[in-house]
C-alpha cells in the first residue's frame, strides 16, 4: 500500500468550527498539517478550495477539498479507520445529526447576539439561548458524552459550548450557562475538554481571551446591527 | 410477508401540502419505492398531538415516523432513508468524497434558497432588489455546480437533486417577484428543472407553481406584508 494521502486543515486558531475538523482527525488518529488563515487577508489556498463560502475550516485530503465543519466530521468518520464518531444504528445517527443541526441553526446565532447586544433585544436572545441549551443538555441524559462512553459526532458538534462559551462569557460579562443551571452540560464540558485527543486541538485559553477581548468592540457593533436587521421568523 | 397496510403502518410522514421540505421526503420515498402513510398537518390552525409529541423541539414538519421513532429535518430524513433502507436506490453515492460534496451542496440549497426567496416576496425597494441579486447569484452558483451533468448526482438523481427539486415549483414565484427569468439567467438549471418535472416521483408530489404563488399571498397576509 502506498503512503497515505496528505491531510491539511485550513483553520483559524479561535474558531470552534475549525476545532471540529481537527478534533475529528485527532479522534481517528489521522496526522494532518494545520494551515492557519488570516480571515482579513484570505489566502489563495482558501479562496481556491472554498470559493462558495470563503470560510474555514476546509479539509484538504490529497488535494481534494471538503468544506463545512459538520460535513468534514462525517467525511473523516467515513474515510479513516479508528473509533466511529457516529453510531451504527440509523435512528441514532439521525438523532445525532438532528441535534448537530439544532446547534448550528438554533444556538450559534442567538448565543452570539445574547453576548453582544443590549436592552430588550438582548433579553430575548438570552432567553432563547438558555432554552435551547437546556434542550441540548437534555440529550446528555446522564451519559458521560453525547456519544455515550466515548466522544462522538455530537460532542464534537457541541464543542463551542464546552470551551468557547465560558471564555466569551468572561469577555462579554454575560452569564449564560452556570453550573447551577446546567449541571450536566458543565460536567460534560469538563469531560470533553479533558479528553487527551481533544485537548491537543483546543486553543490556548489566555490567547483566546486576549483575541476575543481585542475584537469585543467589533463584535458589539456587528451584533447590534444584525439584531436590528433581523426579520420576524 | 407484510401487507401493504402493515408496511405503510411502519412509516408515517407528517407533512404540509405545499412544503418543499416535506416534498423532498415524498420524492425520496417514491424514488425508493417505499410505502408510507401521509398525514397532512394543519399548520394554519392547530398542530396535531402526534406532531407535537414527535417533534417537541421545533414542532415543525416534515417528521418521518418509522415504527414510532421520529426523524426530523428533511435532509436528515433523506440520509436516514438511505441508511435504514440500504437495498433501495441510494440518494448518496458510495465514495466518501462524493458524499461530502453532495452533503455540501444539499446544505447550500438549505441555507440559501428558501431564505432568499422569502425576502423576495416579503420585502420591497432596495432590500428586495438585494434579494433579487442574491437569488440570481444563488441560481447561477447552482448552475455552475450542475455543469454538463444531467443531474447534480451525476448519472443518477441524487441527494442534491431531491433537495432542490421542490423549489422548482417556486421558480415561477421568484421570477414574478424578482422580475427575472430563470430560463434567461440560468438556462442549464432551467433545463434541469424541466427534467426533474418529467420524473414520476417529482411530478406526483410538486405543488403546481400557480398554487405556490397563491399560497405566498396567504403567507403575506399572515406576515402583514402588502
Amino acid at each position: 500500500m502506498g503512503s497515505p494521502e496528505l491531510v491539511k486543515v485550513i483553520a483559524t486558531f479561535d474558531s470552534p468550527f475549525s476545532h471540529r475538523a481537527e478534533a475529528a482527525l485527532r479522534l481517528k488518529g489521522v496526522p494532518y498539517e494545520l494551515v492557519l488563515e488570516d480571515l482579513r487577508n484570505k489566502s489563495d489556498l482558501l479562496l481556491t478550495h472554498n470559493p462558495v463560502h470563503k470560510m474555514v475550516p476546509v479539509l484538504l485530503h490529497g488535494g481534494r477539498a471538503v468544506c463545512e465543519s459538520l460535513v468534514i466530521v462525517e467525511y473523516v468518520d467515513e474515510t479513516f479507520q479508528g473509533p466511529p464518531l457516529l453510531p451504527a444504528d440509523p435512528h441514532r445517527r439521525a438523532t445525532a445529526r438532528i441535534w448537530a443541526r439544532f446547534i448550528d441553526d438554533k444556538c450559534t446565532k442567538p448565543l452570539w447576539l445574547a453576548l453582544w447586544t443590549n436592552g430588550d433585544a438582548q433579553e430575548g436572545f438570552v432567553k432563547e439561548i438558555k432554552e435551547n441549551l437546556a434542550l441540548l443538555e437534555g440529550q446528555l441524559n446522564g451519559k458521560r458524552f453525547f456519544g455515550g462512553d466515548a466522544v462522538g459526532y455530537l460532542d464534537v458538534a457541541a464543542s463551542p459550548f464546552a470551551y468557547w462559551l465560558e471564555v466569551l462569557e468572561e469577555v462579554s460579562g454575560v452569564s449564560l450557562a452556570t453550573a447551577d443551571e446546567y449541571p450536566d452540560l458543565c460536567r460534560w464540558a469538563k469531560e470533553y475538554t479533558s479528553d487527551d485527543k481533544v485537548m491537543k486541538c483546543l486553543p490556548d485559553r489566555a490567547k483566546l481571551l486576549a483575541h476575543f477581548t481585542a475584537m469585543k468592540d467589533r463584535y458589539i457593533t456587528t451584533a447590534r446591527s444584525t439584531a436590528t436587521n433581523c426579520l420576524p421568523a | 410477508m407484510a401487507t401493504v397496510e402493515e408496511e405503510k403502518a411502519g412509516m408515517v410522514l407528517l407533512d404540509f401540502w405545499v412544503s418543499p421540505f416535506g416534498q423532498r421526503c415524498r420524492i425520496a420515498l417514491a424514488e425508493k419505492g417505499l410505502q408510507y402513510e401521509y398525514r397532512e398537518e394543519d399548520l394554519v390552525n392547530s398542530k396535531s398531538e402526534l406532531l407535537l409529541r414527535s417533534n417537541p423541539v421545533h414542532k415543525k414538519i416534515p417528521v418521518l415516523l418509522h415504527h414510532g421513532r421520529p426523524v426530523c429535518e428533511s435532509l436528515v430524513i433523506l440520509d436516514y432513508l438511505d441508511e435504514a433502507f440500504p437495498d433501495t436506490p441510494q440518494l448518496l453515492p458510495a465514495p466518501a468524497y462524493a458524499r461530502a460534496r453532495a452533503r455540501f451542496w444539499a446544505d447550500y440549497v438549505d441555507k440559501k434558497v428558501y431564505e432568499c426567496g422569502s425576502r423576495l416576496w416579503k420585502l420591497k425597494g432596495e432590500l428586495q432588489a438585494q434579494a433579487r441579486a442574491e437569488m440570481v447569484e444563488i441560481l447561477g452558483t447552482l448552475e455552475a455546480e450542475l455543469g454538463e451533468k444531467d443531474w447534480f448526482g451525476g448519472d443518477s438523481f441524487g441527494l442534491v437533486d431531491v433537495a432542490l427539486a421542490p423549489f422548482t415549483a417556486w421558480f415561477y414565484s421568484y421570477e414574478k417577484y424578482g422580475e427575472f427569468s430563470v430560463d434567461k439567467v440560468c438556462p442549464t438549471l432551467a433545463a434541469w428543472a424541466r427534467r426533474c418535472g418529467e420524473r414520476d416521483s417529482v411530478a406526483k408530489h410538486l405543488t403546481p407553481p400557480e398554487k405556490v404563488y397563491a399560497f405566498i399571498d396567504v403567507l403575506k397576509k399572515k406576515y402583514g406584508v402588502e
